[in-house]
């Protein structure tokens, strides 16, 4: 924890440079890119967040989305950034529900990534305030407020300092349903976010995407949003749902990805994956960050090789939609499965699992993973450990040619 | 200096004042005797329900920043019974767990709590239904006082479906009305106490939450986190660490290097009180409530008790202190036979009638206990197996069993509705 004051200085400084008001997120062109490309490489550009088809442009692609209700798709939308998708689904959600809090290391001026930014000034500190530096006691807090009826959301400033409260979340968090039977106990309303993934030059402590140990955790709900309109509805329905939710935040897309989201509050299913791009020839299937990678990826392999690729955004990575996924692996013949968290019993190994057990034959390939290296993400080699287009292009290349 | 330090865990209380250095004022040391308290004989009404007056003896308290409680405590004829009962209870619930888990019945991990039987009916009679309790794995005494059945622990005991928590937790997870188990992490439920106490408070409830740990757990770190949150927050909890004077198997004085752990608190106001006479616990936690309710913040108690058995049922109990240590304890200080004394010495009933209490208490407890064991086992279905994973309804389509035939899909079996958790008052 020494370590924490200086990384956060130095990450903040970064990610809030240059000094964007809440309204001209869209100066992000003018930012420095988390993913500079090498001189004269040919996919490996940065990622055009500006341009992405994964992205809502316009209003209009914004409230075409099927998913939200109808009332909402009448209604407006507004050009915001990630962390200011989180801002309003809080404060829909603390304006909602009495029973909200939001507490968290720091969190009362905002955060160190501007999610709970004016929170505390609009709702009192009574219901947003700012916890000690000491994980597992304030997620043991968010539990016993939970299990009394409280709706809390508690934050986590780095998913990479969450292993001090591991215990809270696997043993009392996850197990309270179960092991209350009859009397029905429970810790539902609990909602943990955690800003999560590589941003640039986070290194050792500030990088990691710890969602497959959760994930293998029964009694959790794991989710991790692509975009602000993703994030907005799927961090509501985490706080409505009465599982206990890990909420883990892409941090690289708090600023990067800005989109049209819907001004009005709405909710995303939490069991549902998404097609985001249709294919013939081969599934791919991620979440969070990557999908940006992937979908440049398809990009580029679908013009070199005059393939199909079908993308898949899994959303919620415990208890995940296997249905939409084998029903795109059967119709595909073959599987990619890309995350940035090692590979090594993580995400994409339950997911190839799943297509070999339940598509095995109407495999042409084997399935194959794209994930960060099994290794530790050191300061300076960030941008070799995590899976970028030129190891999607050519994983979709030999999967095909297979 | 481990010489002293085990010389000093065995000696008696009254030597270790004789070794008080001479200049510094001598201070009193907490009795463990539980048949310390006093009342005129006179002065006992022949009313059931008549308050009189109790005096606690002048060794019940130790007190950490904080004015003592009140030495004198009122209660009533019919109170005392009841207390007396209901130890006699959760002796003989404790007492038929041992023996079924002798015969085997009920297998796993077992706490018993005999000998600390005060502590949880003391709490008891001082606080009301609407007011919390959490404590760690050392539950049953505490599940029965909350308005848990002698048949639903015991059932749970034995993993049957009749359960309180249908057999699926056995002995660390019990809930009851305003009761937060049993839990199994050493130390994990003293921040959850503190987030209950918060819900509380925000709620404006005029309820105290009581967190209960052991004298092991004191040195987990999150028990540290909970104090601090507790009293930065202001939070209406009384943290009380159950001093039974050994952590698993080993002595307190070679775990921790503070043994006073009613001063563990540092910036808490603290309160060491003698766990072995049910009235010194009552009178406490009678004024822990009290200083709560006038928003006065968290304190952190200190019972100091004993355990008549090992840790679990695996432990013997015998390997790290002496055979004569717990004869002692179990002849001279027991909060049963301390209280059956005193009620006796009072006038408060005759030899009769506690016999006929000792009876009643045990002939419904064994009547429980039989029908537990006449319980059926649950169904060996999925359906048993996999419910309350997440709220019944909103499962993911399925969950897997050992081979592919064995996965549970949730949707073909009706799960029905989700529970009102019966905790929450």
């Amino acid at each position: 924890m020494a370590a924490k004051t200086p990384s956060i200085r130095a990450l903040s400084r970064y990610l809030l440079r240059p000094q964007t008001s809440l309204h001209s997120c869209c100066q992000h062109r003018t930012q420095r890119k988390p993913y500079s490309a090498a001189a004269g490489a040919r996919l490996n550009g940065t990622v055009e967040y500006d341009t992405t088809s994964l992205l809502h442009h316009t209003s209009r692609s914004a409230l075409a989305n099927p998913e939200l209700p109808a009332d909402v798709r009448k209604g407006q939308t507004k050009r915001i950034n990630l962390y200011t998708a989180v801002n309003e689904a809080l404060r829909h959600a603390l304006q909602t529900d009495e029973r909200v809090l939001v507490f968290g290391e720091d969190i009362q001026f905002g955060g160190v990534f501007r999610c709970t930014m004016n929170l505390a000034a609009d709702f009192g500190t009574e219901r947003v305030f700012n916890t000690p530096l000491s994980e597992q006691g304030l997620v043991g807090f968010a539990i016993g407020a939970a299990s009394e009826g409280m709706r809390p959301v508690a934050e986590i400033q780095f998913a990479d300092y969450v292993f001090p409260a591991f215990d809270q979340i696997v043993n009392e968090a996850a197990k309270y349903r179960y092991r209350s039977g009859t009397t029905g106990v429970h810790c539902g309303g609990l909602v943990i976010r955690m800003p999560t993934g590589v941003v640039g030059h986070g290194a050792l402590y500030h990088s990691q995407s710890p969602e497959a140990l959760f994930a293998h955790t029964p009694g959790l709900r794991v989710v991790i949003p692509r975009s602000p309109t993703q994030a907005k509805g799927l961090l509501l329905s985490a706080i409505r749902t009465n599982d206990p939710v890990i909420f883990m935040e892409p941090k690289v897309l708090y600023r990067a990805a800005v989109e049209q989201v819907p001004v009005d509050a709405y909710h995303l299913p939490l069991d549902k994956a998404e097609v985001l791009k249709t294919g013939k020839d081969v599934t791919i299937v991620s979440y969070g960050t990557p999908l940006y990678t992937c979908s440049a990826s398809i990009e580029a392999a679908e013009k070199d090789f005059g393939c199909s690729a079908e993308l898949i955004d899994l959303r919620t990575i415990y208890p995940w939609d296997r249905e939409t996924v084998l029903k795109s692996v059967k119709k595909t013949g073959r599987a990619i499965v890309v995350h940035e968290s090692m590979m090594n019993a993580g995400v994409g190994a339950e997911v190839a699992a799943t297509i070999q057990e339940r598509a095995f034959l109407r495999l042409e390939a084997p399935v194959k993973r794209v994930t960060g290296w099994a290794t530790h993400t050191g300061l300076i080699f960030e941008k070799f450990i995590i899976p970028d287009v030129t190891r999607v292009y050519d994983a979709i290349k030999k999967t095909i040619d297979y | 200096m481990l010489s002293r330090a085990i010389r000093r865990s065995f000696a008696s209380p009254l030597r270790r004042n004789a070794f008080v250095p001479a200049g510094r004022p001598a201070f009193r040391m907490v009795t463990t005797d539980a048949a310390s308290s006093h009342a005129d004989k006179e002065a006992v009404p022949k009313e059931d329900d008549k308050p009189f007056e109790v005096r606690l003896s002048d060794e019940s308290f130790e007190t950490y920043e904080l004015d003592p409680p009140p030495y004198t405590l009122s209660t009533t004829k019919a109170e005392l019974k009841q207390m007396y009962y209901d130890m006699v209870a959760v002796r003989r619930m404790e007492m038929a767990a041992d023996r079924l888990y002798k015969e085997k019945k009920i297998r796993g991990f077992c706490h018993l709590s005999t000998g600390q039987e005060a502590v949880a009916v003391g709490i008891e009679h001082a606080i009301e239904k609407t007011d919390h309790l959490i404590t760690a794995y050392r539950c049953h005494g505490f599940a029965l006082m909350r308005g848990g059945t002698v048949k639903s622990i015991i059932g749970e005991l034995l993993g049957r479906r009749g359960g309180i928590a249908y057999g699926k937790g056995g002995s660390m997870h019990m809930f009851a009305p305003g009761f937060y188990g049993g839990n199994g992490i050493v130390g994990a439920q003293v921040p959850v106490g503190a987030g209950i106490a918060f819900a509380m408070k925000y709620n404006q409830k005029d309820a105290v939450t009581l967190a209960l740990y052991g004298d092991g757990a004191s040195n987990q770190g999150q028990v540290f986190e909970a104090f601090n949150m507790a009293k930065l927050w202001n939070l209406p909890v009384v943290f009380g660490c159950e001093n039974n004077k050994y952590g698993m198997g080993t002595a307190a004085s070679r775990s921790s290097a503070l043994t006073d752990y009613y001063k563990r608190g540092q910036y808490i106001p603290g309160l060491k009180i003698n766990g072995m006479d049910v009235l010194a616990v009552k009178a406490a936690v009678q004024y822990g409530k009290e200083w709560c309710r006038e928003g006065k913040g968290p304190l952190v108690y200190e019972y100091v008790t004993y355990r008549y058995g090992g840790h679990s049922m695996s432990d013997p109990g015998t390997t790290y202190r002496t055979r004569e240590e717990i004869q002692r304890m179990r002849s001279t200080n027991d909060p049963i036979a301390g209280l059956k004394q005193k009620l006796l010495d009072w006038g408060v009933v005759s030899e009769e009638e506690l016999k006929a209490i000792d009876k009643e208490a045990r002939s419904n407890v064994d009547a429980e206990v039989a029908e537990a064991e006449e319980m059926p086992i649950p169904d060996p279905t999925g359906k048993v197996l996999f419910e309350d994973i997440y709220v019944r309804g909103s499962e993911p389509e399925f969950m897997r069993g050992r081979i592919p035939e064995e996965n549970f899909y949730y949707t073909e079996a009706d799960m029905g509705n989700e529970q009102t958790p019966i905790a929450r008052t």
